[in-house]
């Protein structure tokens, strides 16, 4: 039952995927490599930069934390699937229009940690927002613009009743 | 950088899991969180045969309380204990260590008992055991058995747990209404392991405190309590306690301070948990 | 020249319908990027791609004596084993020397080393395999044999006669050596009221791009090309350096740049592992993979920064600063960067060092070591963050020392507003800066009394809070004076081809190329601008040598000051093709035409005439129906070079608060602020952006950053758990204001500004620090980064010692 090639069924932005994989390749290197979903990135592979950031069963988690065989029988959401889903559409906009974001390598990450915050609702201080977010690295923009663009849609949102 | 490697097997059973142990020894890791364990593999900092994943174990995991004590299973992920009500209200250290551990993405995947195993000397949770006087829940090849915090943390990554172990879940004592806790740690940077930190725990005897349970992390190569400054404060002196510490504490020079610089923000966290120590729990 | 405040008054063109000079109009690149569908080079992939893994020393000095590959060539999935021996039959060594550095040295450099390997971290050997993974496995498995030899690693002993020189055919371990001596400097020490003397000492650090390096190569044998994907700020120039080394004509070579997940200087470097990929790919006849992973990264991207300077200021009791002087050392690593050297930043300090005051004696004194740790060179800001912050600090201790206000003193020295065109006593040449009109503005932005009051009130109750300024300059928009003059093949000009599109859209191909820093955008203002249409309809085309006209890339905060000047003169000539078609069509005279809105329009009534779409539509498909003999042009190109100045001088001031714990030794940042003049400003967001991003990388070095070394030439803290970079939780928020200041050198006047927030963070950082702890008697600290540790050592003297 212990083997260097495992087999997994999981799904990935709803798609159901099945494949024959090697125990050691990370959750974000099979996206990355096997499926080319290249928007999950990879910055430092020891947990630390938030690059990698993907969601897996609903929950936010490092993509070079997780091993892919892991992922036997998950629901995994990468940044394209949620983009397309129109989830963060609100967010995405707000990035944009406030340019918090350069490179945009942190980019994916970012949005789909800000989103966990946001689904719980209210307006969390900028305070709040730099400590759920304490965990991406972001080199260009110097984190200001990002705070104001997720405080932002905090608000609209709150607003909205959502 | 990519791991080497390795094989792999999901634990469907304990007992599985105890055998399997058994049969790869050194060679074979338990993979709960894997949020320190898949780092050290990513470096090639370490090579294991076998990966055994015992996240199906979900009988391992949630946390209760019951007579008088709080149970955390030991998959119970730190999420969970994070947004526990159980916690918030019976473990409240706990609760109040919980949001220094990494950052969210971290806390979704890393275990209570992953952390506590794995016993990095700066970490917030063996330092909490240690100051709650918990219990640790073991199962291994003969057995099972309980080993009291004071006798599991034994050197650096070394803990009570032998080759064919799998800790199984985390017990402390429910807090009461004369239990005092406090906590407070310097980090670099918010999520970071700790410079030094600090986990207290007391029980309030008329105007000062009795069972005074101080538990360092950051200044050695395990959690460790300070007995002497311990001594000194439940005898009432809050300045010798800080004194006391230069005889408990001997920490060495790594990158993250010095020995002194170490020392003396430990005097400085005494005060600081001193304080909520002496506060009446709302 | 007039200094305009914030709204830039109209040069005419700038105040014409789609003028988007001015306007923070957002990026077209940041839809793909929101969605996760940017494309990076450590996204691309190629049919039959290999990937390179490098074995690599794990000493700081060593002979290589033997290097036996038997078993990796056996490992699964290995293509091949290669040694720096070998791999030197294919690409050719090069030295990082310029020749306007006067008597600057190095020794030739391999892509793989041979023979010796100098740094902890060179590579010794390189594994290519059908994955990364299996090229790791079998890098574990290849043998190398060495003879460690005693490494060099303290700048200030390298020189002496006992240490080993780490070349033996230099002589000694001296890179570059540089003296400056203007005014009579011992006159005015001995004349002053107060010398302050002091030691800065910058720790060294790294860029830490979010994205590691990553180059693609993909040499084809059957078109005897060799096309690059290579996440480089500068792929013209990495175009001549491949071909140079591989023995190939330029012409043979493509280089592409795709997405780059940041720079700031890291990326506009020669890496010796970039060069042995490429050269990989010619030798086995296929794409060959190199992604740095993090690790690598620390130990491969190149440091910066590590500097000791001695510096004295001398004042007269009135504030007059009279003297300045330094002293500064530097140990880089055991090979000269290549191709732009690593000189510059030590030439850099000594030159910047009181730049934005009138001083008139100034003697500077700069030495480049070799050391065996990895290599330094160019990184944001170069040398600023350093000159910046030993001239404001030394500033403020002067202030201190004779009791005046920080501000007071530099209101005294500072030039004036109206003194241009000036130069500074090292020879800078400043056309027209707002030294003054910026420290006003700053002033009231931080309403800096009621700061001064809150922080005395604060200091009754035990809580000391800091306020800290940093007056700078910053060079952008570089003419040959920095690089071509030495010999370098690095152009200082840029060029923009536009093209009317069959559909009436425009298509701008630029020789500048954009890493987040928002130069699509930007260039696409400037053509939008000045050809008159929507910006949606321009298209922006950079990073292909292929496919854009000879350019520099972006660095040195050039691209909006030269690539924009280019693209704008590309669209008014464009516009004046098109009117001339426009013409020919309505039987009108092109110079009673204009084009609004892709529409030509009448110029006096602003009637609409004819549709661009139209006008593209004959031109293309209908020339039949033009009149006889008429040629319809619809490209142009233009290219700009700056001519009037050396470098387009841009100033500002930085201010920062901060509260210090004086029982633990943690500083919390409050609030930062910078005023900046970069002259035009195209796009006031993206300036602001940029600022921001760079006040936090030079608060990253004023607390968190530092490549710490053991006397073994040892990194120590090469991953991202030791080394800190800043995180949201501990950065302030940064407000940017600016004054205008343009440059007649060019129609837009627009100067550069990506790197002014690194320049003068630390400086004011470190003073906010020193004004905080002051009244309590501690040490002034000049070391960086300023840890607990360094602070309760300047509050309790001895603490580190008993």
């Amino acid at each position: 039952m212990s083997e260097r090639m495992v087999e997994i069924a999981l799904t990935v932005n709803g798609e159901p995927v099945s494949e024959r994989v090697d125990a050691r390749k990370t959750l974000v290197d099979f996206l990355r490599e096997d499926l080319s979903l290249t928007g999950s990135h990879v910055g430092c592979e020891h947990g630390v930069c938030g690059a990698c950031t993907v969601r897996v069963d609903g929950l936010v988690v490092r993509g070079c934390l997780m091993l892919v065989a892991q992922c036997d029988g998950a629901r995994v959401e990468t940044i394209e699937g949620v983009s397309d889903a129109g989830e963060i559409a609100d967010l995405q906009a707000a990035f944009t229009q406030r340019n918090a974001l350069q490179c945009g390598f942190c980019t994916p990450g970012m949005l789909l940690t800000a989103q966990e915050l946001l689904l719980r609702g209210g307006a969390p201080s900028r305070e709040v927002i730099r400590e759920h977010l304490s965990g991406n690295y972001c080199r260009c923009t110097g984190y200001h613009a990002i705070v104001d663009a997720v405080e932002s849609v905090a608000k609209a949102r709150a607003g909205d009743g959502q | 950088m990519k791991p080497a490697p390795f094989a792999y097997a999901k634990a469907r059973s304990l007992e599985e899991t105890v055998a399997l142990l058994g049969e790869h020894g050194d060679g074979a890791k338990l993979l709960a969180g894997g949020q320190s364990l898949i780092a050290t593999l990513n470096m090639r900092l370490s090579a294991p045969s076998l990966l055994i994943d015992i996240n199906g174990l979900r009988d391992l995991a949630g946390i209760s309380q019951r007579d008088g004590m709080v149970q955390i299973g030991a998959l119970t992920r730190h999420a969970e204990v994070e947004r526990s009500e159980v916690a918030a209200k019976h473990a409240p250290l706990i609760a109040q260590a919980m949001p220094h551990i990494g950052h969210p993405a971290i806390r979704n995947r890393g275990t209570f008992g992953g952390s506590v195993a794995f016993a990095d000397p700066a970490a917030e949770l063996p330092a909490c055991v240690l100051a709650l006087g918990g219990e640790l829940d073991i199962t291994g090849a003969k057995g099972k058995r309980s080993v009291k915090a004071d006798a599991f943390f034994k050197g650096l990554f070394e803990t009570a747990l032998g080759p064919q172990d799998v800790l199984t879940a985390i017990r402390v004592p429910a807090a009461t209404a004369h239990s005092r806790f406090g906590f407070a740690e310097l980090a670099r940077r918010h999520g970071d392991y700790a410079l030094v930190g600090l986990a207290a725990s007391a029980r309030a005897d008329g105007k000062g405190l009795a069972d005074v349970r101080l538990a360092y992390f950051g200044v050695d190569s395990t959690a460790l309590r300070a007995r002497k400054a311990e001594a000194a404060l439940a005898a009432g002196s809050l300045d010798k306690a800080v004194e006391a510490l230069d005889g408990d504490l001997d920490p060495p020079d790594d990158l993250q301070g010095s020995s002194k610089l170490k020392k003396h923000l430990a005097g400085v966290l005494l005060r600081r948990v001193a304080a909520q120590l002496s506060e009446a729990r709302s | 020249m007039k200094i305009v405040d914030d709204a830039p008054s109209g040069l005419s063109a700038l105040d014409r319908p789609n003028s988007y000079i001015g306007r923070a109009v957002p990026r077209p690149n940041l839809a793909r990027l929101t969605q996760g569908r940017g494309q990076y080079v450590s996204d691309v992939v190629l049919p039959r791609m290999a990937h390179v893994a490098f074995a690599r020393s794990p000493h700081a000095h060593a002979r290589i004596v033997k290097i036996d590959t038997a078993a990796a060539k056996k490992s699964p999935g290995v293509i091949a084993v290669v040694t720096g021996a070998e791999l030197a039959k294919v690409i050719t060594p090069w030295v990082g020397v310029l020749s306007h550095l006067k008597g600057i040295k190095s020794a030739p450099q391999n892509a793989i080393a041979v023979d010796t390997a100098c740094w902890q971290g060179e590579a010794v050997c390189a594994v290519v395999a059908r994955t990364r993974a299996e090229a790791e496995d079998a890098v574990e498995l290849v043998q190398i044999d060495y003879q460690e030899l005693p490494p060099v690693t303290d700048p200030e002993t390298a020189l002496d006669a006992g240490t080993p020189v780490i070349h033996a055919a230099l002589g000694d371990n001296l890179t570059f050596e540089r003296k400056l001596d203007v005014g009579e400097v011992d006159k005015a020490l001995a004349a002053a009221d107060a010398v302050v003397e002091t030691t800065f000492v910058f720790g060294r650090h790294t860029g830490v791009t979010n994205e590691p390096r990553a180059v693609v190569a993909d040499w084809n044998p059957g078109d005897q090309r060799l096309t690059v994907y290579h996440g480089t700020q500068a792929p013209h120039m990495t175009q001549n350096l491949f071909a140079k080394h591989l023995g190939l004509e330029e012409h043979q070579v493509r280089v592409l740049t795709k997405d780059v997940g940041g720079s700031f200087g890291i990326k506009v470097h020669i890496y010796a592992d970039e060069m042995a990929t490429v050269a990989l790919s010619k030798l086995l006849k296929r794409p060959v993979k190199f992604v740095a992973d993090r690790i690598e990264s620390f130990v491969t991207d190149i440091h910066a920064r590590d500097h000791r300077v001695k510096a004295k200021i001398a004042v007269t009791k009135d504030g007059t600063i009279t003297a300045f002087e330094i002293d500064d050392l530097t140990g880089i690593g055991p090979y000269s960067v290549y191709p732009r050297t690593s000189g510059i930043e030590a030439n850099q300090i000594v030159n910047l060092v009181g730049g934005p005051y009138t001083c008139p004696n100034y003697r500077g004194h700069a030495r480049v070591v070799f050391q065996n740790k990895n290599v330094m060179c160019q990184y944001r800001a170069v040398g600023h963050p350093i000159a910046t912050a030993v001239t404001e600090g030394l500033v403020e201790l002067a202030a201190a020392k004779i009791g005046m206000d920080p501000l007071e003193i530099r209101r005294r020295n500072l030039f004036a507003d109206n003194a241009y065109p000036a130069q500074s006593a090292a020879g800078l040449k400043f056309e027209a800066l707002s030294h003054h009109a910026s420290l006003d503005k700053l002033v009231t932005m931080m309403n800096y009394d009621a700061l001064r009051a809150e922080q005395k009130a604060l200091r009754e109750r035990g809580v000391h809070r800091g306020i800290g300024f940093a007056s700078f300059i910053e060079v952008t928009n570089p003419s040959a004076a920095f690089y071509g003059v030495g010999g370098a093949r690095i152009t200082s000009q840029d060029g923009a081809t536009v093209k009317l599109d069959a559909q009436g859209a425009i298509i701008v191909h630029s020789g500048v190329t954009e890493q987040g820093q928002g130069a699509d955008a930007v260039i696409a203002q400037c053509v939008a601008s000045a050809f008159g249409v929507a910006i949606d309809k321009v298209r922006v085309i950079t990073g292909d040598t292929d496919n854009t006209p000879y350019g520099g890339g972006t660095w040195a905060s050039r691209a909006a000051g030269i690539g924009g000047e280019a693209a704008w003169q590309a669209g008014k000539a464009l516009r004046q093709n098109v009117l001339a078609v426009a013409g020919s069509i309505l039987q009108a005279k092109p110079e009673d035409l204009d084009i609004r809105n892709g529409v030509v329009v009448d110029k006096g009534t602003v009637t609409e005439r004819l549709d661009l779409a139209e006008l593209a539509r004959i031109a293309y498909f209908r020339p039949d129906t033009l009149p006889p003999g008429f040629q319809p042009e619809l490209m142009a190109t233009r290219h700009y070079v700056p001519r009037g100045w050396p470098f387009a001088f841009t100033n500002g001031i930085q201010a920062s608060y901060l509260e210090v714990d004086t029982d633990t030794g943690f500083v919390t940042l409050l609030k930062h602020w910078c005023v900046e003049d970069c002259g035009t400003i195209i796009n006031p967001q993206l300036v602001d952006e940029q600022v921001r991003g760079g006040v936090v990388q030079g608060i990253g070095a004023a607390l968190f950053e530092h490549c710490r070394y053991d006397e073994r030439g040892q990194m120590l803290n090469g991953n991202m758990a030791d080394y800190l970079v800043p995180m949201a939780c501990e950065m302030p928020d940064i407000e940017v204001g600016h004054m205008v200041s343009p440059t007649a050198d060019s129609e837009l006047g627009a100067k550069g500004a990506g790197e002014a927030g690194t320049a003068g963070a630390p400086g004011s950082v470190m003073n906010a620090i020193n004004d905080a702890l002051r009244p309590l008697g501690a040490i002034p600290l000049c070391e960086m980064p300023f840890t607990p540790d360094r602070i309760l050592h300047a509050l309790m003297p001895g603490f580190r010692n008993s």
